[in-house]
């Protein structure tokens, strides 16, 4: 019988005291032993009967400067991977130079939920769903990775290969994401719909991100994110370049969102519906940030 | 299957226990340590009845192992009364009636509490905002976020309740 009532099977918790030992533990485990962070995905996978050959949960938080979010202004922002939403909502820099990720940090679960839930855990986790991906690909987001080899990049970019699987391999730990100063001007929306208002996973998840660009002959350049319509998430980078923005433009450019995109059907919603509220969120988004970059909006 | 010794405080006493790796903070609160106010709705983090304050913020304990609690400090339903005096939350919570079965309440009573620590004035918005995590199967919620109002309204300033 279990001995911990309820449901979690057995696993022995492990605590490295460096990342060299954490790396070298779970490189020398690759099938048994996984990192965790805020555990929020780890447990309910766990739990569900997933991830069957888990034995040992490398617990890697408690790891030096983990949980710090700076900001410098010229190179961004860093975000150390044990940094919860909460942390990521609440930070007055974020707020002022990022705050389209604090709205998507905003917007997964429940307040309690994202004390623990952290931004890396989100995007290592790797879900087709993850409310914050669409945010950290546009601002070019990059993983800070120790591994048996030590330091390496990972933009993200490159990073997301399937629903839960990414560039990552054993011994990998990320120790934090960074991103770029943001191009001056830049304006961002998240649209999510969910079963219900608040705290659901996205049935579709819309990421906007725009900016002044006088290179070209519309005068702005904007990146358009999916999320929970494909195995991984769709970017349309550069909409919105050729032409003036009127209100027929951003709807032909949510026309091509729902183009670009092919959903599945699942539990929440059907594929058909999927596409047509792609259009939809991607009309309002981009009509939203177009709204915000004429009078100053900086997301909410 | 590893067992670890660990010390945490709870409710303000320091506990020595024994846990395995895969037990939970809420299964250690309930069953090593008898504080059953803290309920097990769903060990999934989708409803709530097991929140309780892990280093003064509040967390799924469904979610959380025991051994990362080492050294921490945790506060429970069982906490928010003291010297037989109810927290104003609670009190508000009597007084509107905003129990029925009470099974989702003391997660209600500690994402309230830690609502109003954080922001004693909130909007309905903030309110509904901070209560998503807490689902109710009975009462409508209006009650609830009555109570909430309320007790912000009569100043539920942080301590008052005992919460700190
Ligand atoms: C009830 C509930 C509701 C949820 N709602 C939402 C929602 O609305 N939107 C949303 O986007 N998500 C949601 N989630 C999913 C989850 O909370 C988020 O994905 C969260 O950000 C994960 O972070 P974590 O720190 O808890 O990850 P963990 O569970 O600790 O880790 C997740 C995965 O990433 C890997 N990992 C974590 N950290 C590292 C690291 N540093 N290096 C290498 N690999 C690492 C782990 O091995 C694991 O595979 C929900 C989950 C629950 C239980
Ligand atoms: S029992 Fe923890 S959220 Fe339901
Ligand atoms: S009072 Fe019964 S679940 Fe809330």
């Amino acid at each position: 019988m279990r001995e911990a009532h309820p449901g979690l099977p057995d696993f022995d918790y492990v605590r490295p005291a460096d990342l060299e030992e954490a790396s070298r533990f779970l490189a020398q485990n690759p099938q048994t032993a996984r990192p965790f962070m805020g555990g929020t995905d780890t447990f309910v996978r766990l739990r569900d009967g997933f991830w069957k050959e888990t034995r040992y949960l490398v617990d890697v938080k408690n790891l030096d400067g983990r949980s710090e979010i700076t900001f410098d202004p010229q190179k961004g922002l860093t975000v150390g991977a044990a940094v919860s939403m909460n942390q990521v909502v609440a930070n007055p820099r974020v707020g002022s130079h990022y705050s389209l990720l604090a709205q998507a940090a905003h917007r997964v679960a429940s307040y309690q939920l994202r004390t623990r839930a952290t931004l890396v855990g989100n995007v290592c986790n790797a879900s087709p769903a993850g409310d914050t991906l669409g945010a950290c690909l546009l601002f070019g987001g990059v993983l800070r990775v120790h591994g048996v080899e030590g330091f390496r990049d990972e933009p993200l970019a490159s990073f997301f290969q399937g629903p839960g699987r990414t560039a990552l391999k054993p011994g990998d730990i990320v120790t934090a994401i960074r991103f770029p100063l943001p191009v001056p001007g830049s304006v961002g929306h998240y649209e999510k719909l969910g079963r219900n208002l608040l705290s659901d996973l996205a049935i579709v998840g819309v990421t906007v991100l725009g900016h002044p660009d006088s290179s070209t002959a519309s005068g702005y350049r904007f990146h358009l994110a999916l999320a929970s319509v494909g195995p991984v998430p769709v970017v349309l980078p550069d909409l919105l370049t050729q032409a003036p923005v009127t209100p027929e433009a951003l709807e032909e450019a949510a026309g091509q969102a729902m183009e670009s995109c092919h959903p599945i059907d699942d539990v929440r919603g059907s594929a058909r519906y999927r596409k047509l509220m792609v259009r939809n969120l991607s009309r309002r988004a981009l009509t939203r940030v177009w709204e915000g970059l004429q009078s100053g909006y900086r997301g909410e | 299957m590893a067992h670890h010794k660990i010390s945490v405080t709870v409710n303000g006493s320091v506990e020595s226990v024994d846990v395995p790796s895969n037990m939970t903070l809420l299964t250690m609160l309930r069953e090593k340590l008898g504080l059953t106010g803290t309920k097990n709705g769903c060990t999934a983090g989708e409803c709530g009845a097991c929140t309780v304050f892990l280093n003064g913020e509040p967390v799924n304990s469904c979610l959380v192992l025991a051994v990362e609690c080492d050294g921490a400090e945790v506060r429970t339903v069982e906490s928010l009364a003291r010297n037989g005096q109810l927290d104003p939350i609670q009190q508000s919570v009597i007084d509107h009636n905003a129990v029925q079965c009470g099974f989702c309440t003391p997660g209600v009573l500690i994402s309230a509490r830690a609502l109003l620590d954080r922001n004693p004035d909130p909007t309905e918005e903030e309110i509904r905002d901070a209560l998503v995590g807490n689902l109710c199967r009975c009462t409508g919620y209006i009650r609830i976020l009555d109570a909430v109002k309320d007790a912000a309204r009569v100043g539920a300033a942080p301590g008052t309740g005992g919460s700190r």
